[in-house]
C-alpha cells in the first residue's frame, strides 16, 4: 500500500526540451517517410490482393483509401464548422452561479 | 421456486461485504466475489430458473439464454478487472457502490419479466449516481444531481411503458415487440435513454468525466450495455433503432473531434459506439445482433481500457485538458501502449477485438442490402479511428512536451490495463471461442487479404487526414453546448429573470400601495383626523346652538 497515500501532491517535476529520440526532427521526418511508404504500399498492394466490394461503389479502385480519408476531412470541416456555433467557454455553466466552476482534481503520485 | 440464487445477489451481497470489510479482507472480497457470480452465471442453464412472487405477479428472476449469459459474463469479468484496478485506490463505499451497479446490470442480464428488470434498472440507476458523487468535487455533485434527475425520469417512462404494455398484452414477460402502440414506445424511450440515445445524450458526457478515474472505469461498462442488451431482448429488427444508432455514431464523432477533455473525449465516443449497436439491432437479422452482442463485449473491454489509461493519467497528474497534457510517452510506457491498444481496438484495427466484432454490423448491413446503412459505417469506422484511435492516444502521450514527467501506473492499476489489453488482442486474433458464446451460430471470417487490405485502407487514409489536419483541430478551453444546455442554461436563466420579474413586480406594488396608503391616510386624516372636521372637538355652546336650530326646524315642520 505504499505507493498509494493520501499525500499532497508534490510539485510538477518540469524538464524542458530534453530532445528524446522520438521528438527530433530527423526522426519525425522519418516516421513521415516510412507512413507514406506504408500507405503506398496499401494501395499498391490492390494490384495484387483484389478487395471484392459489396455494392457499386466500394468496388472502384482503392475504394478506403479515398473514401476514409474523405470522409474524414469532411467529419473534421463538420466539426469546424458546428464548434463555431456549439463551443462555450468553459466557464460558460458557472456564469450564472449556479455550477461550480472548472477545477483540477487533486493529484496524486508515488 | 428458486433452483438458481440470482447470480445479482451475490453479487449485491458482495457490494454489502464490501461495506462492511476493511482492509485485506475488503481486498479479497473485491477480488473473489465477481469470481463467484461468474461461476454461478456459467451454471445457469437455459429457460426460468428461480421465480417468485411480487404484488400477485409471478416474476421470473432468472432466466438463462445464451445472449444473457454472455453480457452477465462481460460484466463480471468488467467488475474484476474494474476491482483490480481500483481497490488500492478507490474509497470503501466507491467500491461498494460500484459492485452494486454491477449486480444491477447481472441482474437486468438475467431477468425473465419486465419488473425483475425495472427493479435492477433502478439498482442501476441509483448506485451509479453514488459514482458520480464519488468524484468528491462540487462540480461531480452538481453533475450527479443532474444524472440522477434523467435518470429518474427515464425509469418513470419505463415503469409507465411496462405498466402500459401489462395493461394492453396482460403478460409481463420479456419478449421481442415492436414500437407500435403508447405502452412499447414508452418502454422504448425508457431504454433508449439509458443508451443516451437522441435526444438526450449529453447526460453522458456531462457526468462520465466528473467520476474519479477509478469510478468512470467502471460507468463506462454497464448502464449503456444492459440498455444494448435490454434492445435486443425486446426490440430486435425494430427499424427506427437505425436512424437513431447512425446519429449516435456520428454525433459521437463531432462531439469527441470538438473536445478537450480527455474522458470526455473517451465519453463521447460510448455513444458513438453504442450507436453502432443500436443501429445494429435496427437491422435485426442473426449476423447484425451477433454483432450487437459480440461488439457490446469487445466495447466494454476497450473501452474500460481506455477509461483506465486515461484514469491513470488523472490519477498522475490530475489534470484532464489534454491541452495541458502530452508528451507523457516517456514516463508512462505501460499506460501509453494499453492506452494505444484500447484506441487500435475500438478502431477495429485488424489483429484487434473491434475488428472481428464490429465488422459483423457492417456485414449485417450488406447482407440486408442496406446500401446507404453500410456506407455510413464505414466512414463512421474512419471516424472513429479519426476522434478516438488517434486523438486520444496523440494528445495525452505525444503531441508535444508538457514538461510532465509523472510516474507510471501502480502495479494493479498495470495489471488491469495488461489483461484488457491482451484479451483486446486476443479476440482481434483469436475470435472464435467469443463466437460461440454469441446468440446465433457465427462461422464469420474476416481475415481474407482483400478484406484486411481494405480495412487498412480506410484507417491508414483517415490516420493520414487526422495529421494533414492537426491545425484545424487547435484545442481550445471550452465546452461544446448540447442540448443539456435547456437544463443547464435555459431553464435556471428563464427561472432567474422569472424571479427578477415578480421582484421587480411586488417592489412597485409595495412602492404604489405604500403611496396609496399615505395618500388614503392624509385623505382620512383630513376629514377623521384629531383636527378633520368629524373628530375635532366642538365648543358646547356650538352644539347647544345647532341643536336649538334642529328643535327650531322640528317645531316649524310639526306646525306645517
Amino acid at each position: 500500500m505504499s505507493d498509494v497515500s493520501d499525500k499532497k501532491p508534490e510539485p510538477e517535476q518540469v524538464v524542458a526540451g530534453d530532445n528524446h529520440w522520438l521528438t527530433r526532427p530527423a526522426t519525425i521526418r522519418k516516421l513521415w517517410w516510412m507512413f507514406g511508404g506504408v500507405l503506398a504500399l496499401t494501395v499498391v498492394a490492390q494490384f495484387f490482393i483484389p478487395i471484392k466490394g459489396k455494392f457499386a461503389l466500394d468496388s472502384v479502385f482503392a475504394f478506403g483509401a479515398w473514401f476514409g480519408f474523405g470522409a474524414c476531412v469532411l467529419m473534421v470541416i463538420a466539426a469546424r464548422v458546428l464548434g463555431w456555433w456549439l463551443k462555450r467557454p468553459e466557464e460558460y455553466y458557472a456564469e450564472l452561479g449556479i455550477e461550480p466552476p472548472p477545477q483540477e482534481k487533486e493529484r496524486s503520485d508515488d | 421456486m428458486i433452483e438458481f440464487l440470482p447470480p445479482g445477489l451475490i453479487m449485491l451481497a458482495g457490494a454489502l461485504l464490501i461495506a462492511l470489510t476493511r482492509g485485506a479482507l475488503r481486498s479479497a472480497v473485491v477480488l473473489t466475489v465477481p469470481l463467484i457470480t461468474l461461476w454461478v452465471v456459467w451454471m445457469i442453464p437455459d429457460g426460468v430458473v428461480a421465480t417468485a412472487t411480487y404484488l400477485d405477479y409471478q416474476i421470473q428472476l432468472v432466466e438463462g439464454a445464451p445472449v444473457r449469459r454472455l453480457f452477465a459474463t462481460i460484466f463480471c469479468i468488467m467488475a474484476f478487472v474494474g476491482g483490480l484496478y481500483a481497490y488500492r485506490t478507490a474509497r470503501g463505499y466507491e467500491l461498494s457502490a460500484a459492485f452494486a451497479y454491477a449486480a444491477g446490470a447481472i441482474g437486468v442480464c438475467f431477468a425473465g419479466d419486465l419488473i425483475t428488470l425495472f427493479l435492477f434498472w433502478e439498482l442501476m440507476a441509483i448506485f451509479s449516481t453514488i459514482i458520480v458523487f464519488c468524484g468528491g468535487t462540487e462540480r461531480s455533485r452538481a453533475a450527479g444531481i443532474r444524472y440522477a434527475v434523467i435518470h429518474l425520469m427515464g425509469g418513470v417512462i419505463l415503469k409507465v411503458g411496462i405498466e402500459s404494455v401489462m395493461v394492453n398484452t396482460g403478460s409481463i414477460e420479456i419478449q421481442a415487440m415492436r414500437a407500435t402502440d403508447f405502452g412499447s414506445w414508452m418502454v422504448l424511450l425508457g431504454i433508449l435513454i439509458n443508451a443516451a440515445a437522441p435526444p438526450l445524450s449529453a447526460w453522458l458526457a456531462d457526468a462520465y468525466p466528473e467520476s474519479s478515474p477509478t469510478g468512470s472505469v467502471f460507468l463506462s461498462a454497464f448502464t449503456t450495455k444492459t440498455a444494448v442488451l435490454a434492445l435486443i431482448l425486446l426490440f430486435p429488427g425494430e427499424s427506427v433503432l437505425i436512424p437513431i444508432g447512425l446519429f449516435m455514431i456520428f454525433y459521437g464523432i463531432i462531439y469527441a473531434l470538438l473536445e478537450n477533455d480527455a474522458r470526455r473525449i473517451l465519453a463521447y465516443s460510448i455513444v458513438n459506439q453504442v450507436g453502432f449497436m443500436v443501429t445494429a439491432v435496427g437491422i435485426g437479422t442473426e449476423t447484425a445482433l451477433n454483432g450487437a452482442a459480440a461488439h457490446a463485449f469487445a466495447h466494454i473491454i476497450y473501452k474500460a481500457l481506455l477509461f483506465m489509461s486515461a484514469g491513470v493519467v488523472v490519477y498522475r497528474t490530475g489534470l484532464n485538458r489534454v491541452s495541458d497534457l502530452g508528451g507523457l510517452f516517456r514516463t508512462m510506457p505501460l499506460t501509453c501502449i494499453c492506452g494505444i491498444v484500447g484506441a487500435l481496438a475500438i478502431s477495429s484495427f485488424p489483429l484487434t477485438s473491434g475488428y472481428t466484432t464490429k465488422t459483423l454490423i457492417s456485414e449485417g448491413a450488406a447482407e440486408q442490402g442496406m446500401v446507404l446503412v453500410y456506407y455510413l459505417l464505414a466512414a463512421a469506422s474512419a471516424g472513429v479511428f479519426l476522434h478516438a484511435g488517434i486523438k486520444f492516444p496523440w494528445f495525452v502521450f505525444f503531441q508535444k512536451d508538457s514538461g510532465l514527467r509523472p510516474k507510471d501506473a501502480p502495479w494493479n492499476m498495470g495489471l488491469a490495463m495488461v489483461i484488457f489489453a491482451a484479451a483486446c488482442i486476443f479476440i482481434g486474433v483469436y475470435p472464435d471461442p467469443l463466437y460461440a458464446l454469441l446468440p446465433y451460430p457465427e462461422d464469420a471470417n474476416f481475415y481474407k487479404p482483400g478484406k484486411v487490405l481494405f480495412y487498412l485502407q480506410l484507417l491508414l487514409f483517415s490516420g493520414l487526414a487526422f495529421f494533414l489536419m492537426l491545425p484545424l483541430m487547435k484545442r481550445t478551453l471550452t465546452l461544446s453546448l448540447d442540448l443539456d444546455w435547456l437544463y443547464r442554461r435555459m431553464l435556471p436563466a428563464t427561472w432567474r429573470w422569472f424571479a427578477g420579474a415578480l421582484d421587480t413586480i411586488r417592489d412597485k406594488a409595495v412602492k404604489d400601495l405604500a403611496a396609496a396608503r399615505r395618500s388614503l391616510g392624509d385623505w382620512f386624516g383630513t376629514h377623521w383626523g384629531s383636527t378633520g372636521l368629524f373628530a375635532r372637538s366642538w365648543p358646547i355652546s356650538t352644539t347647544a346652538l345647532w341643536i336649538a336650530a334642529l328643535l327650531a326646524a322640528y317645531a316649524l315642520v310639526y306646525y306645517i
